[in-house]
């Protein structure tokens, strides 16, 4: 059985990075929890967002899940959470969700502290504390099925459907074989292509909340009198030779691989550990999109890419695999694994084999370039009007 | 790589498909094999975009993967260029739900 050397958590799977993650409840300390970060070291990682501090209700839901979530993700050793102190979302109530976990977290509201530079004080002061309290943590040697492998693909061209993400699903396919859990989302990616996931639902209900998902985010565009040409596909991606949604979906789903599908998650909902091939419901943005599956535990991405990105995360090592030979040339400095190889004949097999070797050490301590230069996107899905009249029953 | 190359420029993903994609950046002039005939480009084909195999009418259905990737919106003849100046989606098009209602 292949393994990995991670940190042992006392709830949960185990980290494959053990940060103090420093959580905003709202864009107003976002750049308090940033200065925080920046002043106590790399261990110690901020997850900056914009929303606000009175969120919908059901907005809120989604948001606090996603809060939760990411202080709870296996690569967080610690937490602490920072408001301003009359948010709808209360620092003490996601600290209560994280504290569930078995994670020591701390909170910390700006009002009560005396504002800024008060703030950011105390809150370095403390970070430093907490990761005093998890330094001292080792790897020891851990099963590959309890890997949560989150996979996502951005700035997708031709090559992304023929090279990287089969090549990815092909990982993945393995993974899954061997007791762990692969997970895609983007949904507005699956039309043109759900026949394909749902004749590999593992059962009726799992296949009909599929359909429905998909239904429901191709409406989204029907309903406001639009298409979706405007967005899917993306201008780039058509100066990539994608041409249609569809045609991007058929390509985009191979990055997960060719396992039946087990089940599909909310955005930011907990996935199963050795769970085989999990979908999540999230929109087609991919910083949110990744965010969505770090807050749901995965403890590292695979990011496919035809034209280039640098799209990193706070939390989860993030692996850039591109299939465009001339992107694995220009952009050698962001990417891990080159696929491109595919074009001149090299397998799918012998590139998933490359990219899960590549998984088992990074998830064992090994840099990825995004990592390596500190990118560190953060974004929270926030859902829509028309979304939430949807899910109140309405329209 | 699934699929087969013709002619060393193009991948055609499955047997049902009446597109490849071009695997390099392809010359006016150039020449695929295909059923026994030969498919000549008129114009330039970037890596990574589509050539028809067979003639397509507005309205047929364009094949990839062995899918339906949409349909084609003018004459298209065997060797073009196929993209969003001949093709379109048929999914998510809200703007047709709405010209409907219009009308």
């Amino acid at each position: 059985m292949p393994t990995f050397e991670g940190y042992p958590r006392a709830d949960g799977p185990p980290g494959v990075r053990n940060y103090v993650a420093v959580i905003p409840t709202s864009v107003a300390t976002s750049p308090i929890a940033d200065e925080i970060a920046a002043q106590t070291g790399e261990n110690v990682r901020s997850t900056p967002h914009q929303m606000g501090s009175d969120p919908p209700a059901a907005a809120r839901e989604q948001i606090e899940r996603t809060l939760v979530g990411v202080g709870t993700n296996p690569n967080v050793g610690a937490a602490l959470v920072v408001g301003l102190g009359t948010e709808r979302i209360a620092a003490a109530d996601i600290a209560e969700g994280i504290a569930d976990a078995e994670r020591t977290v701390e909170t910390l509201t700006l009002r009560e502290e005396g504002g800024t530079v008060a703030t950011v004080d105390a809150g370095a002061a403390l970070a430093s504390d907490l990761w005093d309290e998890i330094s001292d943590r080792s790897r020891v040697e851990c099963d590959a099925s309890e890997l949560r492998f989150g996979v996502e693909c951005g700035g997708s061209d031709a090559t992304s459907g023929i090279a990287s993400n089969p090549g990815v699903g092909a990982a993945c396919d393995r993974l899954v074989e061997d007791g762990g859990t692969a997970t895609f989302s983007e949904t507005p990616e699956f039309i043109g292509a759900e026949h394909i996931l749902a004749d590999r639902c593992v059962d009726e209900e799992v296949r009909e909340r599929l359909l429905d998902r998909v239904d429901l985010r191709e409406a989204t565009a029907e309903l406001m009198g639009v298409d979706l040409r405007g967005a899917q596909p993306s201008p780039g991606n058509q100066e990539g030779g994608l041409t249609t949604i569809e045609e991007k979906s058929l390509g985009a789903i191979s990055k997960g691989g060719t396992t039946p599908v087990r089940g599909i998650v909310d955005y930011a909902e907990e996935l199963p550990v050795g769970g085989g091939l999990v979908l999540m419901d999230t929109p087609g943005y991919d910083v949110e999109s990744v965010v969505g599956k770090v807050a749901g535990g995965a403890q590292v991405i695979a990011f496919t890419t035809g034209r280039g990105s640098t799209t990193g995360n706070p939390l989860a090592p993030v692996i850039k695999v591109t299939g465009n030979p001339k992107t694995a040339e220009r952009l050698a400095n962001n990417m891990d694994v080159d696929a491109s190889t595919v074009i001149e004949g090299e397998s799918l097999e012998s590139v998933g084999d490359r990219i899960y070797e590549k998984l088992l050490s990074v998830a064992s301590g090994e840099r990825t370039a995004a990592e390596q230069r500190r990118l560190e996107e953060f974004a929270i899905n926030e859902l829509q009007p028309n979304e939430l009249e949807k899910l109140r029953g309405g329209v | 790589m699934k699929g087969k190359v013709l002619g060393d420029l193009g991948l055609h993903m499955a047997a049902d498909d009446n597109v490849v994609t071009a695997i390099v950046d392809a010359e006016a002039g150039a020449t695929l094999p295909y059923e026994g005939t030969t498919v000549e480009l008129p114009d330039d084909v970037q890596f990574g975009h589509k050539i028809a195999l067979v003639p397509l009418e507005p309205g047929d259905d364009v094949l990839k993967y062995g899918e339906v990737i949409g349909q084609a919106t003018e004459t298209v003849a065997p060797g073009e260029w196929v993209h969003t100046h001949n093709m379109e989606s048929k999914r998510g098009r809200g703007d047709i739900a709405a010209q409907a209602e219009a009308n």
